[in-house]
């Protein structure tokens, strides 16, 4: 029989869930409710006049070849971002878990990259690449590649990934290595008695027990590739050479933030947000079946 | 005699807060970084100083569309600036928002302060004038682009004069190229400098209805054969290295100042920059024309940013805006932020005050930016441009421009596609403020 602890007041869970349910209407519903509502407005710049224009931002984006050049963009930078990123923090994780001496040193010094803000890791990116300046760019050189970012569709769009991809490896350690602490030792030394090596114990052992937390880490990493790297690409590229970094959640930005399209912008957002939700359960659905809890 | 220095000490800081208190606010959200934002504030202590009516706090917003969009969603909130700087793109969207802003014109009128504005360079104040010719906002830091040249790689490879006409530069390109440099010449904020200003240079429309002067239903028409011409001669000039593309704002001006080009097309207010980080003997010339256009060059425009009035304050509070605004374009004032940043003065005084302190002839070339401006009338495709959400149609054409850059369009199909996308963003702007 399952030990069950039964309240008797109906009210109480209610009570307890409200903050929660609060904080998320606040900060989530009502601004994206908000979205939608001026979605279907043009509107100047100073909200001075207003006119309700049901789907126009709509038919304007479906009419922009760049908007929708940009869907298979955002999905290839979404995917390299994500499994660079993930795999690089595997990565780093298998190999500090194994680390005995400083240990400590190792891990904190990972997870320093999490404390800097996206525009300022687009710059510390865009220094070492600089075309003129750049350190990494000079070594290139040396060995026979011109580097050009400001030209190179290819080139631009790799260092954005990379840029992205570096910023969230500190996060994606940090729930692998705890992932990885949270395995009995008593198994993986079972396994090593029996003769399997690192890289098999890894593989057949470490492997699927973390994986409800790579599967967390996926959704969260492709929803950050989706929403959150706008300032990277701001600060880097600002959606060139040409559109060839221009992702969907830079468009929304920089049509909202900067041209001060308030209606476009919001209306990029919808749909943005449509993908995601989309791409979440897909991701649920399918993807889910494969982990072992 | 502690305890009356401590009286006195008291006594006075009473005084000075009840003066604080007492003088009428007046905030001004500025886009200045870096030394200019201390010159700013120098302007804004200077003024308090002065007087005491008034007290002028100046704070510093981030770059020109951060403060712009700033201001606005303070508009938004209710809770504005009395006086923004806002750069010279956005001015067509400020000019649109009729109940958001208040005329300069209108503002020193009701506060029953001068303005004369025959003072002023025409060139200057035609990009903020109405059709009518009401002034709407204060010009404040103002700069065109320059020819910037490295005096001693032009030694170098037997070069004797700057290049006058663009012919002259594609052949002066391959010269410093064959000489051993890297490349010839490089070209910041290129939309600016590539068509904005080649037109009104070359004294061509960028765009219908006086370049967006005469109504909203303006339409961009830079896809003629001069602009593509050209930029299909940078293009094919980057075989050899002759043209360099270095990065949409003024990022190339490392690859000026480390000798890697030996010309830079870009403002003149990179004046202190360059003198700070060059290395050689360099000058500024005019910028070059199109030949093949016309046979001799009409005016450049403007770049750099104006202070607009927001409405909703107190009518006192405008009268320091007024105040300030007489204060800020005095000769002394102008002269001074003139000679300590590059930009151009906004008014002939400054202009002939700065010659009389000798300051050009300290410095040779520095009035480059000024020739430019006046060396001709401004007519209708010189004085400058007022097309709706230009920020984005700068992303546009900046765009395209990269895809003539990397060989993945030619020049034709590039303006071509440019103006179709960005007469779609002048409808959308139409309609949102009719």
């Amino acid at each position: 029989m399952l030990k069950r602890v039964h309240y008797n007041s109906s009210y109480l869970p209610y009570l307890l869930v409200t903050p929660q349910i609060i904080i998320t209407l606040l900060f989530f519903i009502w601004p994206a409710l908000q979205a939608l509502y001026q979605s279907f407005l043009l509107e100047d710049a100073f909200g001075l006049s207003s006119e309700f224009v049901w789907f126009d931002n709509f038919i304007e984006l479906y009419d922009d070849p760049n908007y929708l050049s940009s869907f298979t963009r955002t999905g290839f930078f979404s995917l390299a971002v994500a499994s660079l990123s993930m795999g690089m923090a595997l990565l780093f994780a298998a190999l500090a878990d194994r680390v005995v001496k400083g240990a400590r040193t190792y891990r904190t010094l990972l997870i320093i990259p999490y404390a800097v803000a996206p525009v300022l890791a687009g710059t510390l990116w865009l220094f070492l690449f600089n075309p003129t300046l750049g350190i990494i760019s000079y070594f290139l050189e040396i060995i026979g590649i011109d580097w050009n970012h400001k030209l190179n569709s290819t080139q631009a769009m790799s260092l954005v990934i990379m840029a992205a991809a570096w910023k969230q490896i500190s996060y994606n350690f940090l729930f692998f290595i705890a992932a990885m602490h949270s395995i009995p030792k008593s198994l993986i030394e079972a396994a090593a008695i029996d003769g399997a090596g690192p890289v098999h114990r890894f593989r057949t052992i470490i492997l699927p027990l973390i994986s409800p937390t790579t599967f967390f880490l996926l959704v969260v990493n492709i929803i950050y590739a989706f929403f959150d790297t706008f300032g990277i690409i701001h600060s880097m590229t600002a959606g060139g050479p040409g559109n060839s970094t221009e992702i969907l959640v830079y468009k929304v930005f920089n049509d909202g933030f900067v041209g001060l399209d308030l209606g476009g912008s919001a209306a990029q957002s919808v749909i943005l947000m449509v993908v995601v939700i989309l791409l979440t359960v897909v991701q649920f659905k399918y993807v889910e079946r494969k982990v072992q809890y | 005699m502690l305890k009356k220095t401590i009286i006195a000490a008291a006594v006075t800081a009473s005084f000075f807060s009840t003066t604080a208190i007492a003088a009428v606010e007046v905030n001004w959200w500025h886009a200045m970084g870096g030394t200019n934002t201390e010159r700013v504030n120098k302007i804004a202590a200077d003024f308090n100083a002065l007087q005491s009516d008034y007290k002028i706090n100046a704070v510093y917003k981030g770059n020109y569309t951060e403060t712009m969009t700033a201001a606005i969603a303070a508009f938004r909130a209710k809770k504005q600036p009395h006086i923004v700087q806002v750069f010279e793109v956005g001015t067509a969207t400020m000019m649109a928002a009729k109940g958001a802003v208040y005329p300069i014109e209108q503002v020193m009128k009701d506060s029953g302060v001068k303005l004369d504005k025959s003072s002023y360079l025409p060139a200057v104040i035609s990009y903020y004038q109405t059709p009518a010719g009401e002034l709407l906002s204060m010009p404040f830091n103002s700069s065109t682009p320059v020819l910037w040249y490295n005096k001693d790689a032009f030694k170098k490879a037997g070069v004797e004069n700057a290049p006058k006409t663009w012919s002259e530069v594609t052949s002066t390109a391959k010269k410093l190229v064959d000489s051993g440099m890297k490349c010839g010449i490089a070209i910041g904020w290129q939309s600016w400098a590539l068509i904005e200003n080649y037109s009104a240079w070359n004294n061509i429309s960028l765009g219908t209805k006086q370049n967006g002067y005469a109504g909203l239903d303006t339409e961009l028409s830079f896809n003629n054969k001069f602009v593509i011409d050209n930029l299909q001669r940078l293009a094919d000039m980057q075989k050899d290295g002759s043209f360099t593309y270095g990065g949409r704002r003024g990022e190339s001006l490392a690859m000026f100042t480390n000798g890697q080009c030996g010309m830079w097309i870009n403002s003149s207010a990179y004046y202190g920059s360059i003198k700070g980080q060059a290395k050689f003997d360099y000058a500024q010339a005019m910028m070059p024309y199109d030949e093949k256009v016309t046979s001799a060059a009409q005016n450049s425009i403007i770049g750099g940013a104006t202070l607009w009035t927001l409405r909703g304050h107190k009518k006192e509070e405008y009268k320091g805006v007024a105040k300030f605004m007489e204060y800020l374009s005095s000769a002394e004032v102008q002269a001074w932020w003139h000679q300590e940043t590059g930009y151009v003065p906004i008014t002939t005084a400054a202009y002939e005050l700065s010659k009389k302190q000798g300051f050009y002839d300290k410095n040779p070339g520095t009035d480059t930016a000024i020739h430019q401006l006046s060396l001709n009338t401004p007519t209708e495709n010189s004085r400058g441009i007022r097309f709706g959400s230009f920020v984005q149609i700068r992303d546009i054409i900046n765009a395209e421009m990269e895809k003539i850059w990397n060989g993945s369009k030619t020049a034709e199909q590039a303006m071509n596609d440019a103006v179709t996308q960005s007469n779609k963003l002048l409808r959308k702007f139409e309609k949102a403020n009719k």
